[in-house]
């Protein structure tokens, strides 16, 4: 296990940064929690001060499609929890995994990502991004030589998650680092499901994280967003692959992004060219109530971890269920990867299997009381869904398949409701639908 | 001081970084370039802003005004007292610029010598430290002054300071 060294880690355990990173007292009015900074613009002093923030040679705020001081605030706060060197928030996960690919890829660029991802990100990756002709080879991360069998010289990032979306698949970052090290590539890691209470990225070679906040870090389904964090560790000038960052930038009269700013290149590009110009910025309320879901990231994280591990060791054993793919399972094939990169728990998003199929997957969703059937996940309450009929319906019966979204399988994603209520809820539906479908059999 | 070393990294503490900042009023720019969009004219305007006196010095551009003041070719040439002397050159340049700091140490009054982000001289740091100069390395004045004072966290980045106190409003 060889962690490597980071110089952004803190001196401060992570329960404190939770509640302290990027939140000192507002200076002006002392105000002890984070303002909602609803506003557009700031003042500039003078005429030489808005060049030197237009030249972006001093730091401050200009218009809050760039920036904004509480979305600014829980930039600060994740790339603290992630040991990173700085964050850039936007409006969704989906726009964070669009700006952590728009620094760097050119027309006719490649990069290569694993087949498990939520069905969403397949669907942007393979047909959406096309459009910009950015082209995504998919690849089975199981066996990382496959990954490295794909490269070709057009390759600039790999990608995965670090506990995959829908279930249980966990990503063997030490050895893609490797990998993509020795590429010369960025290795890009989508690490929502896991949050950084369970795993650290960089720890392991990642050189930008990506998040759905969205998901467990604003943790009770109020607000969207995303986040690209970048570890400040990556060399962008190591090959001439990166020019977005170490080419003149004609937008700012030749400016050199990395040269000029070093490890905070990616964070200010990400700003004031990404962000400025496609526009996809997080909204200061859904910032605020991030920032309030991330004081408490832990303890929500222990729990909910604690009750799908309950929930899966009870699954598993049920007559009606065929098998479950939850990392926690010591007879699950990524048991062993999700010791080494997960601290703590095993996550609470995770997948199962009925007997009965596609039918069946949908009808114990639907003979739920208490699991709320939609599409999200990391959510206080239990959330259950069928993803062959909805977030992965999109996609050809055989990229569902390696995604692990199969006709029969059922996604949840385990709340913090009492395990017991849960477990009850899930046995009583599967018995639904079970004499259900004997009925329709008849 | 506390300068500890961490895995090879330095590191130096904030506390130590906040008083070097607090206590000087004027830093040679040695390497500094005349033309606006390069990282060291940044340095010199962002720092000018904050209130600290700058004297360029590069022999290539001697006697033109950079932001209002003389540049230098010369250490030496630079009249009247230097606190700090902040170095924008390689490596190997750094460590003849500690040399002429160390000579001129008494009749400049120089106390700091500053290497720029990315610029590591080890031995010409243990010249200036045996000399009675405080040193710091790979580290930019003006990315360490707005981390300190908050104004870094405003780009979204990791100061890694965490404090309940009430900041001043007032930097400078």
């Amino acid at each position: 296990m060889t962690r490597r060294d980071n110089p952004n880690r803190s001196e401060f355990g992570f329960e404190t940064r939770m509640i302290h990173a990027g939140a000192a007292p507002e200076p002006i009015t002392g105000a002890r929690q984070t303002p909602i900074f609803q506003n557009t613009s700031y003042v500039f002093h003078d005429a030489d001060h808005a060049a030197s923030l237009y030249n972006l040679q001093t730091f401050g705020f200009v218009y809050s499609r760039l920036s904004n001081p509480t979305v600014a605030a829980l930039e600060e706060r994740i790339a603290s929890l992630e040991n990173g060197r700085g964050a850039t928030c936007c409006a969704s996960g989906h726009a964070a995994q669009l700006l952590a690919f728009f620094a760097f890829m050119e027309p006719g660029d490649e990069f290569i990502s694993s087949t498990r991802l939520y069905g969403g990100s397949i669907t942007q990756f393979g047909k959406t991004f096309k459009k910009f002709d950015w082209h995504c080879h998919f690849v089975d991360f199981d066996e990382p030589e496959n990954v490295r069998r794909a490269l070709t010289p057009k390759c600039k990032a790999i990608f995965c998650e670090s506990l995959a979306n829908p279930g249980g698949v966990v990503s063997d970052l030490e050895a893609l680092a490797e990998i993509a090290d020795e590429a010369g590539v960025l290795l890009i890691v989508d690490n929502t499901m896991a949050t950084p209470y369970l795993c650290q990225p960089f720890d392991w070679g990642a050189g930008l994280s990506v998040h759905s906040t969205t998901k467990f870090l604003s943790g009770n389904g109020t607000s969207l967003g995303g986040c690209v964090v970048d570890s400040g560790t990556f060399d962008w000038a190591k090959n001439d692959k990166f020019g977005g960052l170490t080419q003149p930038e004609p937008a700012y009269h030749g400016l050199t992004f990395y040269e000029t700013f070093g490890d905070l290149a990616f964070t200010t590009h990400a700003h004031a060219v990404t962000l400025r110009d496609l526009g996809a910025t997080q909204a200061p309320m859904n910032a605020f109530q991030t920032l309030l879901g991330i004081e408490t990231l832990s303890l929500r994280m222990e729990r909910h971890c604690r009750n799908a591990q309950r929930i899966a060791e009870f699954l598993d054993g049920h007559d009606e269920v065929a098998w479950v793919s939850f990392a926690g399972l010591k007879a699950s094939p990524y048991h062993e990867l999700a010791k080494k990169y997960l601290t703590g728990g095993f996550g609470s998003v995770f997948t199962f299997g009925v007997k009965g199929g596609y039918e069946m997957g949908m009808s114990v969703v639907e003979s739920c009381e208490l699991c709320s059937h939609l599409a999200n996940v990391g959510d206080a309450r239990t959330l259950i869904l069928h993803p062959a009929s909805t977030t992965h319906r999109q996609l050809t019966d055989e990229q569902a398949l390696a995604a692990g979204a199969g006709p029969e399988v059922v996604r949840l994603s385990v709340g913090l409701e009492t395990v017991e209520d849960i477990i009850a809820d899930l046995d009583q539906a599967l018995k639904t639908a079970a004499t259900k479908g004997d009925k329709t059999a008849e | 001081m506390s300068v500890t070393t961490n895995g090879g990294e330095l590191a130096y503490g904030d506390g130590h970084l906040r008083e070097i900042l607090r206590s000087v009023q004027t830093i040679a720019m040695v390497g500094i370039s005349p033309r606006w969009n390069r990282p060291s004219f940044f340095a010199m305007k962002y720092l000018q802003a904050k209130g600290y006196r700058i004297i360029p010095v590069n022999p290539h551009a001697a006697g033109e005004a950079i932001l209002g003041e003389i540049c230098h070719a010369a250490l030496a040439d630079v009249p009247g007292r230097i606190d700090m002397v902040d170095i924008f050159r390689d490596a190997e340049a750094a460590g003849a610029l500690v040399d002429e700091a160390i000579a001129l140490k008494e009749e400049k009054g120089i106390r700091i010598v500053w290497m720029q982000l990315g610029i590591r001289n080890d031995a010409a740091a243990a010249r200036g430290t045996a000399a009675g100069l405080t040193v710091i390395m790979n580290r930019c004045p003006k990315i360490e002054f707005g981390r300190l004072h908050a104004e870094l966290s405003w780009g979204g980045f990791n100061s890694r300071i965490i404090s309940s106190r009430r900041r001043r409003a007032h930097i400078l």
